[in-house]
């Protein structure tokens, strides 16, 4: 059997990837597939506990934070491709208009 | 039928509520006819309580008040240790205020419909004058001191706005704030005393304090006292705070005769006489009572002499009469002095109907001196204001002269002799202001101008007919109050006697009619002699007014210009507060705490200006916020958790 460690190591590996991504990229697409892969490391933590625990909670949590996901990317993309058709671009730093 | 007692207040609330939100769609007859009715039913069923209590023995076989029920309507506040019920209180006092004050009120609305026929703002005119009878009627069968400062202040309202109901007259409101302002420092004593009272007793309903006002110290039932006498000063127009009630005179003239001489004024008097075991367990308040009431009923007998003004001089016998009222609660002649409340009542709207009746012939002129002759042209209105006049003035017979009478013997008996000379002399002014007012205006030559002349008319007989039976209960009122050594009974003395039965004076002094006979043939002279100087001066010898006048001048200004009590106040109170009040608003308001909310919001200003800079509008920015934040909170956990362990 893998030991759980591994997963957490490579839970926490995919969130330093995602946290990066977020942190650098300067396209909204990229920076939401970023995101996900963030709460899905997350996931994998979680779900890992709940094997190791015996814990069903867990798991339950995870399915809530995949509902919680599809629903932020539903919202998220919306707006990107509203942007998009608008200044034909995704770049995140040049949505600034709110700023003083 | 003593069930029913709070349809008495649901009638005129209807009435309000009615005028209030439709009057203004409703034809003026409609109005007239809402308000009067709302009254008059209420009188009915004060009418149809009274008669059903005195169906009820007098004395429970405990040897209680059988008269008296108490009827809860709601929990009003509830809040830990204090409790207040609103609850109607129905005793003899109660129900003798009610049906004076919805009696009269019925007359007057009758009387408005026509007198106030050409006014603008009819309906709302007859709205404020059925929500001062509500809460007239609030004030007198409210069951504890709450809710009797409910109606006090209610009436007080009632007051300012009818005062003020030709608004646009600057005298007009002026006279209205002034009552105002004048009645506010007397509810301010009584919002003390009440206070003072919950203090010491723990409980604001009648029939926990008056058990036990003997219970707490002098000094304490004094301050109490003098506390809610202050608020009935205010209210009844008594020295120190008489000033507002001459000029409530600006208000149309069936309000003067409704609420500032038959009923609002005499809530002060109830008050005292509600009170009274309060009065009576202080040495000295009952003291005070009687003095003021003396003092005032002299001064203000004094100030209605030289009036020329129909109506003020009629306001001055307001406030002379109420004095006596006070000296009857100050001298421990409860009775007494809630029969000259009845009895003033009828005879005082009575003369206030005549004048305004005499206002609408004469299109408003209220000068007594630019009058005359009215006798032959106004016959009713002659005949009704001369009854007004004898029965204010005392002469035998009338309601004035019994009403009176008992005050007096009732001063003589406690033993209060000066205030006993003092109001017997009063007596002789009274008659005299009174026989004045009679002979100036209706006797003699016509002194109007030739147009007014012509256009001079008897009333319709919707005014008569209120200023008729004002008249029948002004002659008739005074026999429910026989004097003891007639022998028929004082029907008003016994039938309040269960609640004055634990005071002072209650048991029926030993047999004196020689007294009381002395008594009443040296007032009578005393009306005799008012009588008489006011026939000789201005009927016989027209014309020696004017000429004692001019040999006593200074005399003749210092009252005529009311000591000049308003100048005082005005230096003495009002100057120094406007001062007070200009530091207040540019030294206080305008410099310190306007520039210190200024300066503060500058600040916030200049620390957005300065912090906006952070808001970059830079998604990654924001990012990298967020994970330098969860970073430090998640190191500052970790940090945590080792040092516990």
């Amino acid at each position: 059997m893998v030991p759980p460690s591994f997963y957490l190591i490579l839970s926490a590996i995919l969130f330093a990837l995602g946290a990066a991504g977020v942190l650098i990229r300067r396209n909204a697409l990229v920076m939401f597939m970023s995101v996900e892969m963030m709460l899905n490391a997350v996931n994998l933590t979680l779900i890992t506990y709940s094997r190791l625990l015996d814990n069903i909670e867990g798991q339950v949590f995870v399915l809530l934070v995949m509902a919680v996901a599809a629903a932020e990317v539903a919202v998220g993309l919306a707006i990107v491709v509203a942007y998009h058709r608008h200044k034909d671009s995704a770049d995140v730093d040049e949505m600034d208009l709110l700023k003083w | 039928m003593l069930d029913y007692v709070w349809l008495i207040l649901l009638f005129p609330l209807a009435g309000v509520l009615i005028n209030a939100l439709l009057g203004r769609w409703l034809d003026r007859r409609v109005v007239a006819t809402i308000a009067s009715l709302a009254v008059g039913a209420s009188f009915v069923v004060a009418l149809l309580v009274f008669f059903a209590m005195l169906g009820l023995p007098a004395e429970t076989e405990a040897g209680g008040n059988g008269r008296e029920r108490i009827m809860p309507i709601f929990s009003w506040i509830v809040a830990g240790e204090f409790e207040v019920e609103a609850a109607i209180l129905l005793d003899q006092l109660s129900i003798l205020m009610a049906l004076v004050v919805t009696g009269v009120s019925t007359l007057l609305h009758i009387y408005s419909a026509a007198y106030m026929h050409g006014e603008e703002y009819y309906n709302r005119y007859f709205t404020w004058l059925n929500l001062f009878v509500l809460m007239m009627l609030i004030l007198v069968l409210g069951n504890n001191f709450l809710v009797m400062y409910v109606g006090w202040e209610g009436v007080g309202l009632c007051s300012y706005l009818l005062i003020g109901y030709w608004f646009e007259k600057k005298s007009a409101a002026d006279a209205g704030k002034k009552a105002f302002i004048v009645n506010r420092v007397g509810d301010f004593g009584f919002a003390l005393g009440i206070m003072l009272i919950f203090a010491s007793f723990g409980s604001l309903a009648f029939k926990d304090v008056f058990p036990a006002a003997s219970t707490v110290l002098p000094g304490t039932a004094t301050a109490i006292a003098l506390l809610l006498f202050l608020g009935a000063a205010g209210k009844s127009a008594q020295i120190p705070l008489y000033v507002w009630l001459p000029d409530a005179m600006e208000g149309p003239t069936p309000v003067s005769a409704l609420i500032h001489a038959a009923t609002m004024v005499t809530a002060g008097v109830y008050m005292v006489a509600r009170c009274h075991t309060i009065f009576e367990a202080s040495p000295s308040a009952l003291n005070w009572v009687i003095w003021i009431g003396v003092l005032t009923a002299f001064f203000a007998a004094t100030m209605a002499l030289v009036q020329k003004d129909f109506k003020r001089i009629l306001a001055y016998s307001t406030i002379s009469q109420l004095g006596y009222m006070f000296v009857g609660m100050g001298a421990g002649a409860y009775a007494a002095g809630m029969f000259h409340l009845t009895t003033h009542a009828f005879f005082k709207a009575l003369l206030f109907l005549c004048a305004g009746s005499v206002m609408h012939a004469l299109s408003g002129e209220l000068d007594i001196f630019k009058m005359g002759g009215l006798r032959r042209k106004m016959p009713w209105t002659f005949a009704t204001l001369l009854v007004g006049v004898l029965a204010l003035s005392g002469v035998p017979l009338l309601a004035g002269f019994f009403s009176k009478d008992e005050i007096l013997l009732g001063a003589y008996e406690s033993g209060a002799l000066i205030p006993w000379i003092l109001g017997t002399l009063t007596a002789a002014l009274t008659a005299f202001y009174a026989f004045r007012l009679l002979f100036v205006a209706f006797y003699g030559k016509p002194r109007m101008d030739k147009r007014t002349q012509r256009q001079l008319h008897e009333s319709p007989p919707v005014m008569l007919v209120p200023m008729v039976i004002l008249a029948v209960l002004a002659v008739l009122g005074g026999y429910i109050g026989l004097p003891r050594f007639v022998g028929l009974g004082n029907a008003i003395d016994e039938f309040l006697h269960p609640i004055f039965a634990g005071s002072l004076h209650a048991a029926p002094a030993a047999d004196h009619t020689a007294l009381e006979i002395t008594l009443m043939a040296v007032s009578t002279l005393a009306v005799a002699a008012g009588f008489v100087a006011a026939y000789w001066i201005y009927v016989r010898n027209w014309g020696m007014g004017e000429r004692m006048t001019r040999s006593a001048q200074w005399l003749y200004d210092i009252v005529y210009n009311k000591y000049y009590v308003d100048e005082a106040y005005t230096e003495v109170i009002v100057k120094p507060l406007r001062i007070l009040g200009d530091f207040m608003t540019e030294a206080v308001e305008e410099r310190s705490i306007d520039r210190a909310v200024n300066g503060l919001a500058r600040l916030v200003g200049l620390a957005g200006e300065g912090l906006r800079r952070l808001q970059t509008g830079l998604v990654r920015n924001y990012a990298l916020a967020m994970f330098i934040g969860i970073v430090a909170v998640m190191i500052y956990f970790v940090i945590r958790s080792i040092w516990a362990l």
